[in-house]
């Protein structure tokens, strides 16, 4: 419950809110919102999760990729109302409160990253690939985060930083279990 | 970038979802809106209504039916084409476009139907369902129709589809005969639009094409069925002169124009180039030697 | 015993990176992150015409959007005497229209509502009546004789001309072309290219009407120059400004210069008496802010016929956009073009440029340039390769006749610049080593007898990193040297500031390891910060390849004050006269009994606990530091490519990049910068860039017409190093961060060309797309100028 919620003094009568529900990195998050509000917009300014980046108008830059049920999406390209019910991962929602994701670590073993703009955007979409195929080459890795734009770094080391972590992940998968970690149930 | 105001429904049906349509002017179907969502960002477009369609149960299935018909639901995203393990076996022009269109994550959201139903002469399903001879599967009001997909395209950005119909799947005919094909698209970089793309559908009685279809991406003001290109191969065995007639047949039934993509005429030269790479695939190991 | 220096993050080490810690988790702390209380949203509204007279401004429908709490146009701007402000380069540059448009996208009105959906409806309910004027869009156009003046706005301009230039030695070079064997020509274009940060520009400005202090938060480089031009324009005072650059997403020189958007995100703090957010959309930074190149060359070598160059000829003409607006040191009116041929010797040159204004965005020196060296090894390395071809001779072995040799340094350049160190033909006997060039004439061969088009392309260079020194070097007046201040805590640990501004080149983790190595304090134990005006030191800020040259130094000089300082207290400490101290690594001894010695952190808590009398306590100082020279890296990058004769697509088979940077401070973040500058090189030479219609309109306004490489275009790259050691700088090093931009284009452009050798093709102007390589394949010409935009079908 709230002890004050400001009214807006302007007529809003023409304007349709909805409330939506969704799960935001394991979290039930619930909020007011008009439909053209962009998912990125939602994640930054209404939950503060900073880390999700917008760096085009065009769907093509993907600095603002998170994880919608599992699958990589530009959330600049997605209305928050359409994430109603679902499943979203931020890259806030990577580590857990003591230790790294391996792609995290990946990224600064690797120098994975110079400017670190790209950088939440394109570990969502190693996650997705690493999620579906742990065992990639370096063309699989190329051809995943091709959706991704980074300006700095040329894109060897972020390579390099993905191969990383599927080693690491497979080194610290159970023998007898399956390599998924499972982080989409 | 901050799109214009709009409502926005969610329905459940089909039904529900026809009948908001039909009672909201200037409401539009919102489906992967990885085409609608940037032009409403652009503020090219501003519907006054979005019916979001993705809430509604069945439309996510693409397979072969028993007919021998390939269907795909309004629902499948191109990634769902792409990860598929089936579908090269029954449609390979489509397996072969599918990694090629936009980018990995764009692919994730966007459809195979709402990119036909965007009409954009640079899209690569069009080309696929021309040369496929597809349709789609309008339903309105008053039910159901089929309309070819040439028909389908009215223009540029334009259909046939009434404003309170939705388009539910859309249909590949079966093949009479080992289907064969493939798609290949020059693009600068991954996610840039197609300087120029060729889809390519071969019907084969044993080293005979017994039908065909050729589906040109980027080289006109709509998509181009190369119908002589295609005619021009069946009957044959993808003997090199056919092969060459079909590749220039192609080129002489596009209209491109030169832009920063490419000149005109070296967008004909990649169709025909791309015609002969196509069908060099497929053809006899006898006629390759030579 | 002294410390292991790589163990301590000392200089050398491949230290990982302190800021990753933060981006890693998404904690980065970026202007669009920034929330202030009560914080409204601005949004701009541009041109949608390149050139057209503003016969009204109708900013009623704005006003009646609920939510909507300021509308500011040009008239509102020149009430205030802010409709137009300085630019970096002696000009004027419009902030809000008034009189005209002079570039599609030029800034006429802005919007401040309650949220940035609210702006941009605001934004789309202004109406502005434009009378259509003729646009120019080359310089042809713009030297026309009956060509429309677009600086009409300016007295005593009577053309489109903005400067004429000349250095050099005319009377020498036309003796030199005279005497000459063989003279070869080669005309080229070097393309409109936009640095493009993914993160565009914005900032936040709280005006407090309590305090008079304004505070900005700003995507900007060079907070200190910001902060000196804010008080200049907006007339207020100097210390009542506190410019804030926090992390920043990528600059490459994008976010050197002063935009529209930040005054007027000031004016509209000012008025509303609330923090207003400014975040620029994709377009409107492609669209509007600092470009790169958009430069013509005609270039002459003469040469004798054993391959000796006797001189070079460049004459350039610019095109500056609407507004001269380049960020570069005021002497030189083409930035350092006169870099040119500082690799080779050879005795006469002579430049002449001249500086064209047209109806499009204003900028040219704005892309990880180095103040238009990327255009000047550009166009040296292509002339090298075209004389040489002319010639007849291997071209690295042309190279190899006219490199300067490692005996001959201190070296006078063509144009007058000294080099000071080098090893250039090591750096090429690597390179070519590395790319298999011994057996490439084979292999191309065999290769073309099947079909296949092999081709390789050489690119070595020198350029000036570093500027100043002060006397030769300022912007606006402000001498370009840059400082450093070190605090040394008690418990000897410490805080580091300087007056650049890191934007992923990893300031944070690097400048630590300079300390660590002149001081042997541990870099975890060293704090970076940098900036925030009110907190940093003075300096120029980050571009131009310049921070470890001259910031880097001065981190280097300050320790060692330092260092000074804590000799005293350790002689103090050690009770013995200072003359009888020596140093090691992290520790002062006794001379001739080295187990007896302080620690540097004993002596930093005896700075605040036992200081000798009469010593001031503490142990913290600053440092500015103005370099004796520019400092001058090598490079050597080889492209190894294969075109497709069907189709003209090229792919890079190989890429060797040698780099001499002198000391590297940490190897794994001057090999990070070297892949990241190849990588754009390879998209300009393949796909990167802005043109324009006949009627201005900007073709490259969005990542769907301006094509930044992915991963998967983008090849492998195979680096190399030497070290020559610059002799001048405290800890040897050299300049990097814009090598591989500026030396790449060539090597690729070379290649492709070395490709296509057989048809005498001389030239193909980047971008090579498909069908330009296609083109010049099979028509045996040269391609030449920008793409075409479009035509009717």
């Amino acid at each position: 419950m709230t002890l004050f919620e400001e009214v807006p003094v302007t007529t809003t009568d023409e304007i349709p809110v909805r409330r939506v529900e969704m799960r935001v990195n394991g979290e039930t998050r619930a909020a007011n919102i008009e439909p053209r509000l962009l998912l990125a917009h939602l994640l930054r300014n209404g939950l503060q999760l900073t880390g999700t980046h917008t760096g085009c108008d065009t769907t093509n830059c993907g600095a603002c990729t998170v994880l919608f049920d599992g699958q990589p999406v530009k959330s600049c390209t997605v209305f928050a109302v359409q994430a109603d019910g679902h499943d979203i991962t931020t890259v806030e929602g990577l580590a857990t409160a003591s230790e790294l994701h391996p792609i995290q670590e990946g990224f600064k073993d690797e120098h994975g990253l110079q400017c670190g703009f790209c950088t939440p955007g394109m570990m969502l979409s190693a996650k997705a690939l690493l999620d579906e195929n742990p065992n990639p080459t370096e063309d699989d890795v190329r051809w995943a985060l091709s959706g991704n734009l980074c300006r700095c770094t040329g894109y060897q080391n972020i390579v390099k930083a993905v191969l990383w972590a599927a080693e690491k992940l497979r080194h610290d998968a159970p023998a007898d279990a399956p390599a998924d970690d499972g982080g989409e149930a | 970038m901050f799109p214009s105001r709009f409502d926005y429904k969610s329905p459940t049906s089909l039904e529900e979802a026809i009948s908001l349509l039909s009672a909201h002017e200037d409401a539009k179907v919102l489906a992967g809106g990885q085409s609608l969502i940037p032009m409403m960002k652009l503020r090219f477009a501003a519907p006054a209504m979005l019916v979001d369609i993705n809430n509604i149960p069945g439309l996510d299935q693409h397979g072969a039916q028993s007919d021998g018909s390939y269907r795909i639901g309004a629902l499948v995203r191109h990634a769902d084409l792409e990860k598929s393990k089936t579908l090269g076996d029954h449609q390979p022009t489509i397996a072969a476009a599918a990694p090629l269109v936009a980018d990995p994550i764009v692919r994730t959201r966007g459809t195979f139907v709402g990119s036909v139903c965007h009409a954009d002469p640079q899209g690569d399903w069009a080309s696929c369902m021309v040369a496929l001879d597809g349709s789609i599967v309008a339903q309105g009001p008053n039910g159901r129709r089929t309309i070819a997909v040439d028909e389908f395209v009215a223009g540029p950005f334009q259909t046939v589809l009434a404003a309170d119909e939705i388009a539910v799947e859309a249909i590949i005919p079966p093949a009479s005969g080992t289907r064969k094909g493939g798609y290949l698209k020059l693009e600068r970089r991954v996610g840039d639009f197609a300087t120029a793309g060729v889809a390519l559908s071969l019907e084969m009685s044993g080293s005979t094409v017994a039908k065909a279809g050729i589906g040109l991406t980027g080289v006109g003001s709509a998509t181009i069925s190369a119908t002589e290109a295609a005619a021009a191969l069946v009957g044959s065995s993808l003997d090199d002169a056919t092969v060459d007639a079909a590749a220039e047949a192609a080129a002489a039934a596009t209209s491109p124009r030169s832009d920063h993509r490419g000149s005109a005429d070296y967008k004909r030269h990649i169709v025909a180039t791309f015609v002969r790479r196509l069908l060099a695939q497929h053809q006899p190991a006898e006629a390759k030697v030579a | 015993m002294a410390l292991d220096e790589i163990k301590i993050g000392g200089l050398g080490a491949s230290r990982k990176r302190v800021e990753d810690n933060r981006f890693i988790r998404g904690k980065g702390n970026y202007v669009d992150d920034v929330v202030l209380p009560g914080m409204l949203h601005m949004e701009i509204l541009r041109s949608p015409l390149a050139h057209a007279r503003i016969k009204s401004i109708d900013v009623s429908g704005a006003w009646a959007i609920p939510g909507v709490r300021l509308v500011l146009t040009g008239e509102m701007m020149a009430a205030r005497n802010l409709a137009w402000m300085p630019t970096l380069s002696y000009d004027t540059q419009a902030v809000l229209a008034t009189d005209k448009v002079r570039f599609q996208g030029q800034e006429v009105a802005c919007v401040i509502a309650d949220d940035p959906y609210v702006a941009k409806d605001g934004c789309e309910a202004i109406v502005v009546d434009y009378e259509p004027l003729p646009p120019i869009v080359n310089p042809t156009q713009a030297m026309a004789p009956d060509a429309p003046l677009i600086r009409d706005d300016k007295v005593n301009q009577v053309d489109n001309k903005v400067f004429d230039w000349e250095v050099g030695d005319k009377e020498g070079t036309d003796r030199a072309f005279a005497e000459a064997d063989v003279v070869s020509e080669i005309d080229m274009h070097y393309p409109r290219s936009h640095p493009s940060p993914i993160e565009a520009c914005g900032s936040i400005a709280d005006f407090d009407r309590s305090t008079s202090k304004l505070t900005v938060y700003m995507t900007t480089q060079a907070p200190h120059i910001i902060r000196a031009a804010v008080s200049l324009v907006a007339e207020i005072p100097e210390h009542m400004i506190r410019i804030i650059a926090p992390d920043l997403g990528g600059g490459f020189g994008n976010k050197v210069p002063v935009y529209p958007g930040y005054v007027a995100s000031i004016l509209a703090s000012i008025l509303t008496e609330r923090p207003v957010k400014w975040i620029e959309d994709k377009s409107g930074n492609l669209i509007s802010t600092g470009f790169g190149r958009d430069v013509y060359l005609k270039g002459q070598v003469a040469m004798r016929n054993d391959g000796k160059i006797l001189g070079v000829r460049m004459h350039t003409e610019s095109d500056h956009g609407a507004f001269f607006s380049d960020a570069q040191p005021s002497k030189f009116k083409i930035g350092l073009m006169h870099s040119a041929f500082a690799c080779y010797d050879i005795p006469n040159a002579h430049l002449t440029a001249t500086g064209v204004y047209t109806n499009k965005a204003p900028g040219g020196v704005a892309y990880r340039c180095s103040f238009r060296v990327t255009e000047a090894m550009y166009f040296q390395e292509r002339m090298i390769q075209a004389a040489a071809d002319d010639l007849g001779m291997d071209q690295a072995e042309f190279r190899r006749v006219n490199l300067v040799r490692d005996d001959d340094f201190p070296h006078r350049t063509p144009f007058g610049f000294l080099t000071d160190s080098g090893q250039y033909e090591k750096c090429l006997d690597i390179g070519l080593e590395a790319i298999g060039y011994a057996d490439f004439k084979q292999e191309q061969e065999e290769a073309r007898k099947r079909g296949r088009l092999l081709g390789i392309g050489i690119s070595t260079m020198t350029e000036p990193l570093g500027a100043g020194n002060s006397r030769e070097y300022d912007i606006l007046g402000i001498k370009m040297f840059d400082s450093a201040e070190l605090r040394v805590h008690m418990t000897g640990k410490a805080i580091l500031r300087t007056g650049a501004k890191t934007q992923g080149q990893g300031h944070e983790t690097t400048w630590a390891q300079i300390v660590a190595h002149e001081l042997g304090i541990p870099a975890d134990d060293i704090v970076v910060e940098e900036g925030d005006t009110d907190t940093a030191p003075f300096g120029m800020g980050t571009y131009a390849s310049r921070s470890t040259p001259v910031a880097g130094a001065a981190v280097a000089m300050v320790s060692r004050k330092i260092r000074a300082k804590a000799r005293k207290i350790a002689a103090h400490l050690l009770e013995v006269s200072e003359e009888d101290v020596e140093w090691e690594l992290g520790r002062f001894y006794v001379r001739g009994a080295q187990d007896r010695g302080v620690s540097i952190q004993e002596c930093a808590m005896a700075a605040y606990s036992n200081v000798p009398d009469g010593m001031e306590p503490g142990l913290e100082n600053n440092a500015y530091y103005d370099p004796p020279n520019l400092t001058w890296p090598f490079a050597c990058y080889i492209a190894k490519v294969e075109v497709d004769p069907e189709t003209g697509v090229w792919d890079v088979l190989k890429m060797v990049a040698v780099d001499d940077c002198g000391v590297r401070i940490n190897p794994m973040i001057v090999e990070g910068q070297i892949m990241g500058g190849l990588t754009e090189a390879y998209a300009m030479a393949n796909m990167q860039f802005i043109t324009f219609d006949e009627d201005g309109n900007c073709i490259g306004s969005n990542y769907m017409d301006y094509l930044l490489p992915t991963a998967w275009e983008t090849p492998g790259f195979e680096l190399h190093e030497v070290v020559t050691p610059c002799p001048h700088h405290p800890i040897g090093a050299k300049g990097i961060g814009e090598c591989a931009t500026v030396g790449g284009p060539a090597a690729f452009v070379n290649a492709v060309m070395d490709a296509l050798k057989h048809t005498g093709v001389r030239n193909i102007d980047m971008p090579l797309l498909p069908d330009r390589v296609y083109g010049a394949l099979t028509t045996g010409s040269d391609i030449s100028g920008m793409p075409p935009v479009k035509t009717e079908a």
